[in-house]
């Protein structure tokens, strides 16, 4: 892996918050006390990244750090530090393809080929702008592998023919639904459902108030007389 | 006492503080731990390994430096802890660590400057494999830059992240970081921009490898051909304790001593990195002004000369001292000049209003020294800044009072609004704000009610016009807030030079009737003054001293020798055995790295010759004798390494002169900290640093 | 085998809303003021009795955990914070929590949060997570609209605040004092300890930081009673548990089962068996990547539970399966979470920064057979130098794999080692290889 940093950032386009990113990085401040602001330095990041066409330019960064009060040098730390941050463009649907063993063992490697031939080389936007892929590390989907998270979401249970398919969509300006690309519910089997078949625990019995609170300590005057029976 | 904890270490029982690390605990029982990543004044990172020690009974080796002695839950059978740091465990733990360090670590010790001073080699001889078992290829990384002060060779780095924590810890200045993370991880600065820390350069000896290194030094010594030399440092007036490391006649680099009372191990930039200048700009023969220009003469043809210039009345003879004089050299010219009958003396370059009271009588030292001394900024509770800017006046003592805010001691400010690399509470600008410091003013409230109030006056309060009127306002302000104590005297006075006090002490002021450094150059403009010696006086407008006759004594071809009609060379603060005393009043000697340069001498021995040839031999033939003389007429000179504190005359503020104040605001007292004596400002690294500083520090540059 | 009326997490699938309305039918929510009315140290007992480990990967007791706080509230906040970067390979059984069942993960927190006397909590979130978080956010946003937590939270006089946080993309902020870090706006770089966190952790001040599924379970042992989840799984190993089975079964897929299925019945009854048959079968990692690997002979008979797969020298883990086949590549299955684990390191510790990578390059010259059988020893070796000397367990993790992998099919390198050589005379020592 090559060192994740700011390629020619004397380049870099001047940034400045919209309003939508200005909105929510103050929501996101308001979940921590006022004294610890910088605990919103990745939600912020994460935010200008969003707002930045998906990735993190210099200025970009230098404006999280001045909104929260923190040095440059420490939200480039965390830049660096957490793999998704961008550090250079991307394209307008970046592919996470995961690669991690449980992905590996059901096909991912046939993936990552198959996006090196079709968008190409790791790293390189491709399709004027519309294209890139990198190969991450386990996403946790590993029952719905192989997996591949575009931009957001996640896209699980691909093959060579469903991964072709969903490129050739994305190209033609569809937005193809992420989920399972097999015929079964999330992380459920496919087929037949082997758990969850009981309709009695969604027709409402269970909300019911319980008769009793279980193992409730016993009043006082009970427990008093306990020893005695000791 | 302390609390402490009994623990066996390699069978050898021990008390250890329970403040202590277990690292600190096993070195008690004589058990040598390898570390990088420790450093006693830093914070702990743990992150190097190399300290694991085996603690019986653990399931897993631990690693020393990280273990508070006191947080070992006490054995349930009531014996000690045993800890072994020999045992087969804790060794094969250590190789293990060492070998890792190793596979990514090139192969090049022979070109490193580190080399001969390298934790790494030498804890590989102790922990290393004869060979190595990674065949992969080596990892390399870029070099980043970071300035003109530190080099860097990334490849050879540990990632121990001592300089991470040094620059955000004590210097103040979050700038260095570990980007990456994994073995990418690696120290940059943000954009490789240049460090802005004047306290930079200690990152070069935090370094246990060849990571950073110092830049101006480069390839240029080993440190086994260096000649080792403890000196006194005098680019300031905190005399910072030093190394001065010389090969044959040059000195080649300066690193810290430490000194736990005054600069810990940290020295600043400019007392690391000036060493360049010692070579540069050099008198290294006498001169003697003919038509305009400076002509080399022998030794007794300028004496022969100077003397000739002093054959004039004593009252038209003027004699300033500048900042870098020794109090030998400072004596022995007062010596004469007394015996010339000269009264316009002054060691006073920057017009300081300290030392005399408005009747010309002196003034009792605290009136003029750091009585709280530099440590008992660590006692301090509440502090009070006038006038100065500490990260520039005195950069390490900076440090300190960085640490003090750290301990949330709080820190208010009446003078520039500066980055100090700590918060502080700004009460104004100048003299006004000083007359709002009343009961009632939050800051004046805080003072009184701390126990180790402290305040730190500076020279760019007391150099002004109304500087005497400053010093009775502030020091009366330390006596109205209870700063002044029988076991504490939180009244400072923060100086820049090295030689103020020292000139201060022996009274290197105006004799009743003579004249102060103003006074001696609106004489030399009129006339009155005919004569004038410059010891080392270069920061003075030597372009308004008329056409009085300069004899000039120093070291360097500066602003005194350009004006100089002869110029007697003398000897750096590297090259002479002399007295300083700092801005606590302790008392303290360099010692001679190299000789003096060329024809120069030693500045004192000038001024004896001198005194031979205007006939006046002074009374001592060796600087023994000079200083026997020294501490007779001035007792204060008899302890060495002593700062007095608290225990002064007991003559009470105020000091000064009680008047009115005018509203202008304090100026910094140093304006370019890098180019602030005569041998800093022949320096090119210091010149280099100064235009950086001017250039990324607009505010600064429009002073 | 587990019936459905016992399973905790009705909804795992998502094959109803996860809505408030849904959830509370389906029992979320129900009481839960009754239940906080007898007191914190009630609460822990409950959780105590009902042998609860933590479902993270270490399996602490999680109502011990809980008593680890302090038992009044200084001038320093208490903290819950839950652990929701759900990042070792092959676990993804917290997804399916929040983004199915979110009310029952909001409901325990509260509950904990009141346990442990902490009126903030956070749930921290793997950045990558974020039709997760959104669906989590909107049920933290309904919960407050009913005033289930909030001020007076449930009406149970107790002040509650819940929120989410995300991280983005570090599978070390998954160990607790680096997630802690990251919650602080640092990079996620464990801490020392001690300090430990019920001392000192979020922003200093006590904090407990819990899995998903340990704290999404708590408020219905508190209804159904410890006795009922005690019953599950054998002594020490109580209780239900979602297991995630991944790699080359028929059926993938999550599923609550009891603690102490046996491993083949989870697989045959939930996943429709090994891919080929359980003839077909080569070895399974039992419990995410970070434990070693069991071979078939064990998986016969090895039952899923914290003990009886440390009796085999592996663990529970978070419960990921991950099943390998005859198929597979077990030096090159190792190999990508070698490079996983080099990839993942926080590069604090020396062993670890420089281990990882070493131990990953070996394993992939492994892969082609381009090593010496030699180098097999030493591979092992430096795994046992990595293992034990750092700050964080990711180090551990590091090398157990590694340590599975040639404890079980030393001789799948070897045959490796001697194939590559064999058909290459060139290279040195090939020879004697050839004569053996």
């Amino acid at each position: 892996m090559s060192h994740r940093r700011f390629h020619h950032p004397e380049n870099h386009a001047p940034f400045a918050f919209n309003k939508e990113s200005d909105d929510l990085i103050a929501w996101w401040e308001r979940k921590y006390p006022s004294e610890r602001r910088a605990s919103a330095v990745i939600p912020a990041l994460w935010i200008t990244q969003k707002q930045n066409a998906g990735w993190l330019s210099e200025p970009a960064l230098r404006a999280v750090a001045e909104r929260l009060g923190m040095t440059y040098i420490r939200v480039y730390e965390i830049a660096t530090f957490y793999t998704m941050f961008n550090l250079e463009p991307v394209g307008k649907y970046h592919f996470q393809v995961c690669g991690t063993t449980p992905c590996q063992l059901r096909g991912a490697d046939k993936l990552k080929d198959f996006c090196e031939r079709k968008i190409g080389p790791k790293g390189h936007v491709s399709g004027g702008g519309k294209f890139s892929w990198v190969e991450v590390e386990c996403l946790g989907a590993c029952v719905n592998a192989p997996m591949i998270q575009i931009n957001d979401y996640y896209y699980e249970d691909l093959s060579i023919e469903t991964l072709e398919k969903l490129i050739d969509d994305f190209a033609a300006g569809k937005e193809p639904q992420p989920g399972t690309y097999v015929k079964r519910q999330t992380s459920a089997p496919e087929g037949a459902p082997t758990s969850l078949t009981d309709e009695t625990l969604y027709d409402g019995s269970r909300a019911k108030p319980l008769a009793a609170i279980l193992n409730a300590p016993k009043p006082p005057e009970e427990s008093a007389a306990a020893p005695v029976k000791a | 006492m302390t609390e402490t904890v009994k623990l066996i270490v390699d069978g050898v029982t021990v008390d250890a503080p329970k403040s202590y690390t277990l690292l600190q605990a096993c070195e008690l029982g004589g058990a040598e731990i390898p570390r990088f990543c420790y450093h006693e004044r830093l914070s702990i990172a743990g992150n190097c390994r190399m300290c694991l020690v085996d603690w019986v009974g653990a399931p897993k080796p631990i690693a020393s430096c990280a273990q508070t002695v006191g947080d070992m839950a006490p054995k349930k059978d009531g014996t000690p802890h045993e800890i072994s740091t020999k045992s087969p465990r804790a060794i094969k733990a250590r190789n293990g660590v060492m070998e890792f360090l190793l596979i990514n670590h090139p192969l090049d010790c022979p070109i490193c400057d580190q080399g001969g001073e390298c934790d790494l080699q030498d804890q590989a001889m102790g922990y290393g494999r004869a060979g190595s078992r990674y065949t992969e290829n080596k990892r390399a990384v870029d070099d980043k830059n970071m300035g003109p002060l530190v080099k860097t060779i990334m490849t050879r780095c540990i990632q121990c992240t001592r300089c991470v924590r040094f620059a955000a810890e004590v210097a103040g200045v979050d700038e260095i970081g570990l980007a990456n993370r994994g073995e990418d991880a690696e120290i940059t600065t943000y954009l490789e921009k240049s460090l802005t820390s004047e306290l930079s350069g200690n990152v070069i000896d935090l370094c246990p490898v060849g990571a950073l290194t110092s830049k101006p030094y480069a390839f240029n010594a080993r440190p086994w051909e260096l000649r080792k030399t403890e000196s006194i440092d005098v680019m300031d007036a905190m005399g910072a304790a030093i190394r001065v490391d010389a090969r044959g006649p040059t000195v080649m680099r300066i690193l810290p001593r430490v000194n736990e009372e005054i600069n810990e191990e940290w020295i600043s930039d400019k007392t690391r990195f000036v060493w360049d200048g010692l070579g540069r700009q050099r008198l290294d023969k006498p001169y003697v002004r003919e038509n305009g220009t400076l002509r080399p003469v022998s030794w007794d043809e300028a004496l022969k000369s100077a003397a000739a210039m002093l054959k004039v009345p004593g009252e038209q003879i003027g004699v300033i001292a500048g900042d870098l004089a020794d109090a030998e050299s400072m004596k022995a010219t007062l010596d004469l000049a007394g015996s010339l009958g000269a009264k316009s003396i002054d060691c006073r370059q920057d017009g300081a209003k300290l030392g005399l009271a408005a009747d010309g009588s002196k003034l009792p030292r605290e009136s003029y020294l750091f009585n709280s001394t530099i440590m008992g900024i660590d006692e301090a509770d509440a502090i009070l800044l006038v006038g100065v800017n500490p990260r520039k006046d005195a950069a390490v003592l900076n440090a300190r009072l960085r640490r003090a805010w750290l301990r949330m001691v709080p820190v208010a400010v009446v003078g520039e609004r500066v980055d100090l690399t700590y918060d502080y509470g700004y009460v104004g600008a100048g003299p006004d704000s000083l007359g709002e410091l009343k009961s009632g003013h939050p800051v004046f409230d805080q003072l009184t009610n701390a126990k180790r109030p402290l305040i730190i006056l500076g020279q760019g309060a007391l150099t002004r016009a109304d500087g005497a009127a400053v010093l009775n306002a502030v020091s009366s302000l330390a006596a109205n807030i209870g700063a002044i104590k029988d076991d504490w005297n939180g009244f400072n006075v923060l100086h820049t030079a090295a030689a103020r006090v020292g000139g201060l002490d022996l009274g290197f002021v105006p004799v009743s009737g003579g004249k102060d450094v103003a006074g001696i150059m609106a004489g030399a403009q009129s006339g009155e003054i005919k004569t004038v010696i410059l010891l080392g006086a270069d920061e003075i407008d030597t372009s308004k001293l008329g056409k009085a006759n300069v004899i000039y004594i120093g070291s360097h071809g500066d602003n005194g020798a350009h004006r100089a009609d002869v110029i007697l060379p003398a000897a750096a603060y590297t090259e002479k055995s002399a007295t300083y005393v700092n801005t606590e009043g302790r008392v303290q000697r360099t010692q001679r790295a190299v000789m003096p340069k060329g024809d120069a001498r030693e500045d004192w021995a000038i001024i004896r010759a001198l005194s031979a040839y205007v006939g006046k031999t002074l009374p001592y033939d060796s600087v023994v004798q000079l200083r026997e003389k020294l501490a007779k007429d001035h007792p204060t000179f008899l302890g060495l390494d002593f700062a007095p504190g608290h225990t002064g005359s007991g003559v009470a503020p105020p000091y000064g002169v009680a008047g009115a104040m005018q509203s202008s605001p304090f100026r910094t007292a140093v304006s370019a900290f890098h180019l602030t004596n005569p041998i800093a400002r022949a320096s090119r690294t210091m010149a280099e640093c100064a235009e950086l500083a001017a250039g990324v520090s607009p505010a600064v540059a429009a002073e | 085998m587990l019936l459905d009326k016992d399973r905790i997490f009705t909804n795992l699938y998502g094959r109803h809303d996860f809505r408030l309305e849904a959830a509370k039918q389906r029992g979320a929510w129900n009481s839960t003021k009754e239940l906080m009315q007898f007191g914190p140290e009630w609460i822990c007992d409950q959780i105590k009795a009902s042998g609860l480990r933590g479902r993270g990967g270490a399996g602490f007791p999680t109502g011990l955990k809980w008593t680890f706080m302090p038992k009044v509230v200084k001038e320093r906040p208490h903290y819950l914070v839950v652990n929701a970067d759900e990042s070792e390979p092959g676990t993804c059984k917290d997804r399916d929590i929040m983004r199915h069942d979110p009310h029952l993960l909001i409901e325990g927190c509260l509950i904990a949060s009141y346990a442990m006397r902490a009126n903030k909590c956070y749930i921290y979130l793997r950045g990558e997570y974020i039709r997760e978080r959104e669906v989590l956010e909107e049920a933290i946003k309904e919960a407050y609209a009913a005033g289930l937590v909030g001020k007076n939270a449930c009406g149970s006089g107790w002040d509650f605040d819940i929120y989410c946080h995300h991280g983005a993309g570090a599978y070390i902020c998954g160990e607790e004092t680096a997630l802690l870090e990251s919650l602080e706006g640092k990079k996620g770089q464990p801490r020392l300890k001690p300090p430990f966190p019920a001392n000192a952790g979020l922003y200093g001040c006590p904090t407990t930081v819990n899995n998903v599924e340990s704290i999404a379970v708590a408020p219905t042992i508190l209804r159904r009673g410890a006795g009922w989840f005690a019953g599950f799984g054998r002594p020490n190993n109580t209780g239900t548990k979602v297991f995630c089975i991944s790699g080359h079964v028929e059926r993938p897929c999550n599923v609550e089962e009891e603690m102490s299925i046996p491993l083949k019945t989870l697989i045959e009854e939930h996943c429709g068996g090994v891919r080929g048959g359980w003839g077909n079968l080569r070895a399974i990692i039992p419990g995410g990547s970070s434990v070693p690997m069991i071979p078939k002979e064990i998986c016969d008979s090895v039952l899923m539970d914290f003990d009886a797969l440390r009796d085999v020298k592996s663990g529970l883990g978070t419960a990921a399966v991950i099943v390998m086949d005859k198929s597979t590549d077990l030096i090159k299955s190792i190999a990508r979470l070698a490079y996983f684990y080099k990839h993942e390191s926080c590069g604090q510790c020396t062993p670890c920064r420089e281990g990882t990578g070493w131990m990953w390059r070996v394993l992939e010259r492994m892969v082609k057979g381009e090593a010496e059988a030699s180098e097999i020893d030493t591979l092992l070796d430096v795994a046992s130098q990595v293992e034990g000397h750092t700050i964080c367990a990711l180090g551990d993790a590091a090398a157990w794999p590694i340590q599975g992998l040639i404890r079980h099919f030393r001789q799948d390198i070897e045959d490796r080692i001697s194939n590559y050589r064999m058909g290459r005379p060139h290279v040195q020592g090939v020879t004697l290889t050839a004569a053996e």
